[in-house]
């Protein structure tokens, strides 16, 4: 699981026309491990989009490395525009799945799922049987003879997860994959990409503009701001750190005080203490009257995960000790000032409509 | 059928039928090198490309007359002669060529650049590309553009009976022109419209059977043959 799969080193893209340059990506260091499923967030024109196309290198960075597997892909592609043979090796081994799908019309699905093999070279015969298993394993055996036409969006995004899988790949790089779909077909895309990321051990690379996304798969997720990754790591890890701005749009809470005696504290729940009935015991244990704020859980593993904010009666004074005990029990805790300007939203709605919010915000304020 | 028009017809065939082969030979090839190494291409080459552009260019913008007796010594040096069907075959070939690559080059600019994206992901070289992205899903397009220089040659082709090719436009020009036998010309007039919509009919029918692939809706159906049936069965 701490191997590192992909890893970028220092990785610029500078994209020059005739009388300016734009900064694309901006130094990006990345790392990927082993068996992970990864999400990069943020904005359009953020650089994700530029990021994921450089590590199978379908866009040359303009400085920086790119490590795939172990191999310097940077070092194979060398410097003509076109890619040698030993990058096109490499790229066979890492698939990739794409926002607009890119099946070929002129193909039925099983043709499309073969043509991957078709370019290694594998026998017909064989990348029948093979196109065959990965149509079952999507779940779209019954389409085999079809064309892509006459098929859905999540099912033509099944047939480009299979293609992408059919050179056994050990990573899967996917560029927006669900952003085409309606949230049904995304959760059931997301839910195939997660089991395949657990029963083939595929590592995942995923970029997305959706916060349910990373919510939905992701183990670790960076947000990229400007052509350069602003924060990064597990869920876990982006919860523990304060300030995080990808663990407040991941888990956002609000609500205020109800009057102006009573202590608002934020607790974060990651790993053990989770598991723990803590609020309830904090109730009988001081006999104070807790009443939840706001909250957003998530159940990763049967271990919670994620941040609620309380308020309990009195001033912090007052409080000394039942805050002492939620700190024992392993929780992060933060109280939160007395006078606080609102949080931005209802604390239950669900993350994506706080990053909407967020980006609109951007937007006007731009 | 009149022997004269017999013999016209199997020259004007044997010249367009020829000539066609030998363009999409060379102006397919020619288009696909024109899109490659077009800015942005896989085989990024503007001193090639500007190169290939200005030929088509030169090719293109010579009246087909003038083309024909400019090539007068390359069409001798090549067939050993000036008059005939086979001479007419080279000027008609050279004529078309630029043109047909101009379309070619058309119809391949038209594919989905995410397909060529797809296909360098999974590691395939240009070749790759060529063969299993850009011709196949432009293939009804091409087909429509060599449909479109097939009925431009049959027009060359009588041109070319002008100045010794042989074949229904010499047979028109001799017959309605210098022998005022405006019936006969007629006639010829007739066989060559007959063949140009024969010609496009097919051609249609071909883009639209290999077009279809699956779409749903309306079956192909022939604008002038009402009861056409589809040519392929539905493929679900």
């Amino acid at each position: 699981m701490d191997t590192p799969v992909i890893t970028t080193t220092d990785l610029r893209k500078v994209y020059r026309s005739r009388d300016r340059e734009v900064t694309a990506l901006d130094g990006v260091d990345l790392t990927v491990r082993e068996g992970e499923v990864f999400g990069v967030v943020g904005r359009s024109g953020a650089g994700k989009s530029t990021l994921i196309r450089c590590v199978n290198l379908l866009e040359r960075p303009t400085s920086g490395t790119v490590e795939v597997a172990g191999r310097d892909l940077t070092a194979l592609a060398g410097r003509s525009d076109r890619a040698p043979a030993a990058l096109r090796a490499a790229r066979a081994g890492i698939g990739m799945v794409f926002q607009h799908f890119n099946l070929l019309s002129s193909r039925t699905v099983q043709d499309n799922v073969e043509l991957p093999l078709e370019i290694l070279g594998v026998s017909g015969r064989e990348r029948a049987r093979r196109a065959g298993e990965l149509l079952d394993l999507v779940g779209l055996s019954d389409k085999a003879r079809a064309y892509p036409a006459q098929l859905s969006g999540g099912q033509k995004q099944r047939v480009g997860i299979a293609r992408a899988l059919a050179g056994e790949p050990k990573v899967l790089l996917s560029d927006e994959a669900t952003s085409a779909l309606d949230p049904e077909t995304t959760r059931s895309v997301l839910q195939l990409l997660r089991d395949l990321n657990r029963q083939l051990g595929l590592t995942v690379l995923l970029i997305t503009h959706e916060m349910d996304v990373v919510k939905a798969v992701c183990d670790s997720a960076a947000l990229m701001k400007g052509g350069r990754v602003v924060e990064s790591g597990t869920v876990a890890e982006l919860l523990a750190t304060p300030g995080s701005e990808l663990a407040d749009e991941l888990f956002p809470v609000g609500g205020q005080a109800s009057g102006p005696d009573r202590t608002v504290v934020d607790l974060t729940f990651h790993g053990e203490s989770a598991t723990r009935p803590v609020i309830s015991q904090l109730a009988r244990t001081y006999n104070v009257d807790v009443s939840i704020l706001g909250a957003a859980m998530e159940t990763y593993d049967g271990r919670q995960i994620g941040r609620m904010r309380i308020e309990l009666p009195g001033r912090f004074e007052d409080n000394v000790v039942p805050i002492g005990f939620l700190r024992e029990q392993g929780l992060q805790v933060d109280i939160a000032p007395a006078e606080q300007e609102p949080a931005g939203g209802t604390a239950a709605a669900p993350a994506s409509v706080l990053h909407k919010s967020a980006q609109e915000t951007a937007a006007v304020s731009r | 059928m009149h022997p004269l028009l017999t013999q016209a017809c199997t020259d004007t065939l044997r010249m367009v039928g020829w000539s066609t082969a030998v363009t999409v030979a060379a102006g397919l090839p020619l288009g696909v090198l024109l899109v490659l190494t077009d800015r942005g291409g896989l085989l990024r080459n503007l001193a090639v490309n500007r190169a290939l552009g200005f030929v088509v260019n030169l090719g293109r913008s010579l009246p087909f007359v003038i083309l024909m007796i400019a090539l007068l010594s390359f069409t001798r040096a090549i067939v050993g002669t000036t008059i005939g069907w086979q001479a007419a075959v080279v000027p008609l070939s050279v004529g078309a060529v630029p043109f047909f690559a101009r379309l070619v080059e058309t119809s391949l600019r038209e594919v989905d650049h995410g397909l060529v994206e797809a296909v360098q992901s999974m590691g395939g070289s240009t070749w790759t590309v060529v063969r299993k992205v850009l011709l196949p899903e432009s293939l009804p397009s091409l087909i429509a553009g060599a449909t479109t220089t097939v009925v431009a040659l049959i027009g060359y082709s009588a041109m070319a009976g002008v100045v010794g090719g042989g074949g229904l436009g010499d047979l028109a020009l001799r017959y309605g022109y210098q022998r005022f036998e405006t019936g006969f010309m007629w006639v010829i007039v007739a066989v060559l419209a007959a063949l140009v919509t024969l010609v496009q009919l097919a051609g249609d029918l071909a883009a639209r059977t290999v077009g279809r692939r699956g779409r749903s809706g309306a079956p192909p159906r022939l604008r002038l043959l009402r009861s056409a049936r589809p040519a392929a069965p539905s493929t679900t």
